[in-house]
């Protein structure tokens, strides 16, 4: 038999979420294992190897200079690095922190700031080339399974750049800009997550990232009209992917 | 004797980044030890401060993602506790039952995952495949199970979407409630082999008396509420914590470490939580305990894992005893925003959880103050570990150091939720 896929995951800054959605394929857990050779998971396994990885899932995002080194040696180990979840694209939701001097962040934090050692907090993509981005927060184990399935057969995975808003056409979704005049991020927003949301009475906070292409600007004209106030509007896009340059303008940059 | 050092540089088989210093000098002396969390932080204390009130829930979410729903319903709770918000009996039950589901998913992983593999001397559930394929198989089985609970009700199992301040977006109908009923009803066999196997699993024979803390309350199992209590008398009202746990810095850990003022660390989690709460247990859960050799209450961390199964019989009955008696109506609910101070302390899987929020008339957050459990341990996380070298000094130490991991694995830290 060929040797196996050789797949490392990482965890920098983030809450491990990621990771729960591989622990989460409880079905397809055993063919994981069975297919794959997992050589690296330190939330998993006691004995890891790093070296020479097919495939690295990289979650969390960079905030530490220590993280800066350590992303750069998984990058010269890996052949095919991915941005595993929005923290690892952008920083997702702790990168609102972004926006605060870092000096005034610790002082809330801590009695004795001079002990921390904390940078802005960026995705991977600023320090290393990235191949992949699965987004979401956390990515689908949909999504996962289809990257996987491309390693193995060695085709591209065809990951999804629509918004949310065709995936609430295929659940028979009413719209809640139009029919409920609701904030929702839907159209800026990359599908995978199957329009979880909307189908469930909630609005798309935009938790998989801006889609292909989108128009930040009219949907935040839409908001204004809404009712929103600007300090609304910047809340809903300085969330998930503010440091993202689909959404910097909106987010207040 | 000849001086030792143990060290970790990064401890497998836990959530995030954590590390254990200690050395031992010649004549037996414990010294430096330090279970050093270098888990980078992500200030929410900080850039939660003018977010609005409804997005608390959502944002405080990522600070994990084992215990997202823990998170969720501290967040609810002490908002709704700062607006005097009355949630109604359906939302209450509902909450507890998407808690119970999160507990079943995060102890199952705990368990079976991250320390099953030390007990059976294998490196990882992985290498446990080839020989144990029904016990992993179990794992799985029951792991799903939570997680499928907390989808159906959530929308998804990590970072789910339907809890709101006073209700739920949406609620499941009557027939999905039912097919989870039969898989809970289905799942009670394979609940009690797990107390079975970590009954009969070799633990290390340890232990310290230190306090014991976890809410309670007399009528039923306190998950999302009761009183702050502990086994050395503590007794608070969650609008209070802030009058007796307090926090300091360590200069090696990014993780504050609490205490309780005036005395010691203290220890949160499963294993604190059935030593005061036993009463409150199912008939089956309080059954199963009393057929273990372990009596309770017990003091050895190390039986934090059969704690996490004997509560796993628990959750199992109550989530059926809460489908039960679900009405599943439509609500309205209906609230004036408000400003003012709230507190919430809820039972997260590895142990209580505290979130506060003072808000503006607008419903802007001005203040919050987060505590997760893995922070409430830290400090009782080496205060065990200084006793519980000096009983096994004499090991090599590489017996030592797995030893020293398995100690914390017992406490299933949440790392990333210390530190936040």
């Amino acid at each position: 038999m060929a040797k196996k896929t050789k797949i490392g995951i990482f965890k920098f800054t983030g809450c491990a979420g990621c990771q729960m959605e591989i622990f989460r394929m409880e079905d397809e857990f055993l063919d994981l294992i069975r297919l794959f050779d997992i050589s690296y998971w330190k939330m998993a396994k006691r004995n890891n190897d790093e070296e020479d990885l097919d495939i690295a899932l990289v979650e969390g995002g960079i905030s530490t200079p220590w993280e800066i080194e350590e992303i750069k040696c998984i990058r010269k180990k890996t052949k095919f690095l991915v941005a595993f979840g929005d923290c690892a694209i952008g920083g997702c939701i702790p990168s609102i922190r972004n926006w605060i001097p870092q000096m005034k962040s610790e002082e809330v934090v801590y009695p004795n700031p001079s002990k921390i050692c904390s940078t802005k907090l960026l995705g991977i993509g600023e320090y290393v080339k990235v191949d992949a981005e699965l987004k979401g927060c956390p990515p689908h184990r949909d999504t996962i399974i289809e990257l996987l399935k491309s390693a193995l057969l060695k085709i591209r995975p065809r990951l999804r750049q629509h918004p949310v808003c065709v995936e609430c056409k295929l659940n028979g979704n009413a719209c809640l800009i139009t029919s409920k005049k609701l904030p929702c991020m839907g159209p800026v927003t990359s599908g995978g997550c199957g329009a979880i949301c909307p189908t469930l009475g909630r609005v798309c906070e935009g938790c998989f990232g801006p889609m292909s292409n989108p128009n930040a600007a009219a949907l935040a004209g839409i908001f204004k009209d809404l009712g929103l106030n600007d300090e609304d509007i910047k809340r809903k896009f300085r969330k998930y992917s503010g440091m993202s340059p689909e959404f910097r303008l909106e987010a207040g940059h | 004797m000849t001086k030792k050092t143990i060290k970790v540089d990064y401890i497998a088989r836990v959530e995030g980044q954590g590390a254990i210093n200690i050395d031992v000098t010649k004549d037996g002396k414990v010294e430096n030890l330090q279970f050093k969390i270098f888990e980078p932080p992500r200030f929410f204390e900080s850039f939660l401060v003018g977010r609005k009130y409804d997005e608390a829930m959502e944002l405080t979410s990522r600070i994990c993602g084992i215990c997202p729903v823990a998170h969720q319903i501290t967040a609810l709770r002490a908002v709704e506790n700062a607006m005097g918000i009355v949630i109604s009996d359906q939302t209450r039950d509902l909450r507890k039952i998407m808690a119970i589901s999160a507990h079943i998913q995060s102890n199952v992983l705990s368990m079976y995952f991250l320390s099953l593999p030390d007990l059976m001397v294998y490196e990882s559930i992985i290498a446990m495949v080839k020989d144990h394929r029904d016990i992993v198989k179990r794992a799985l089985m029951l792991k799903k199970l939570g997680n499928d609970i907390t989808q159906l009700i959530g929308g998804r199992s990590v970072h789910p979407v339907t809890m709101i301040v006073d209700g739920f977006t949406s609620i499941p109908s009557k027939n999905k409630f039912e097919d989870i009923r039969k898989r809970l009803v289905d799942s009670k066999k394979a609940a009690f082999e797990t107390v079975d196997l970590f009954a009969h699993l070799k633990i290390p024979d340890f232990t310290r008396k230190c306090e014991h803390v976890a809410i309670s309350n007399p009528k039923y199992y306190a998950i999302n509420e009761g009183r702050f209590r502990s086994t050395k008398g503590l007794d608070v009202d969650e609008m209070n914590y802030r009058d007796i746990i307090f926090e300091k810095q360590k200069p090696y850990s990014t993780a504050l470490h609490s205490y309780i003022k005036n005395r010691s660390s203290f220890m949160v989690g499963p294993l604190p939580r059935v030593n005061l709460n036993l009463k409150q247990m199912s008939d089956d859960a309080k059954d199963a305990a009393k057929n273990c050799d372990v009596k309770f209450p017990n003091y050895n961390p190390f039986v934090s894992h059969l704690a996490r199964a004997i509560e796993l019989v628990h959750d199992i009955d109550e989530s059926i005893e809460i489908i039960d008696r679900l009405p599943l109506k439509e609500e309205q609910g209906g609230y004036m925003c408000k400003s003012g101070f709230g507190a919430a302390v809820t039972e997260a899987p590895r142990g209580s959880l505290y979130h506060s929020y003072t808000l503006d008339n607008n419903g802007v957050v001005k203040k919050a103050d987060i505590v997760p459990p893995t922070a409430h341990n830290a400090y009782n996380i080496e205060k065990d570990m200084n006793k519980f070298v000096q009983t096994i000094i004499d090991e090599p130490v590489e017996d030592i150091t797995l030893k020293c991991e398995m100690l914390v694995r017992a406490y299933d830290p949440c790392i990333s939720c210390s530190v936040h």
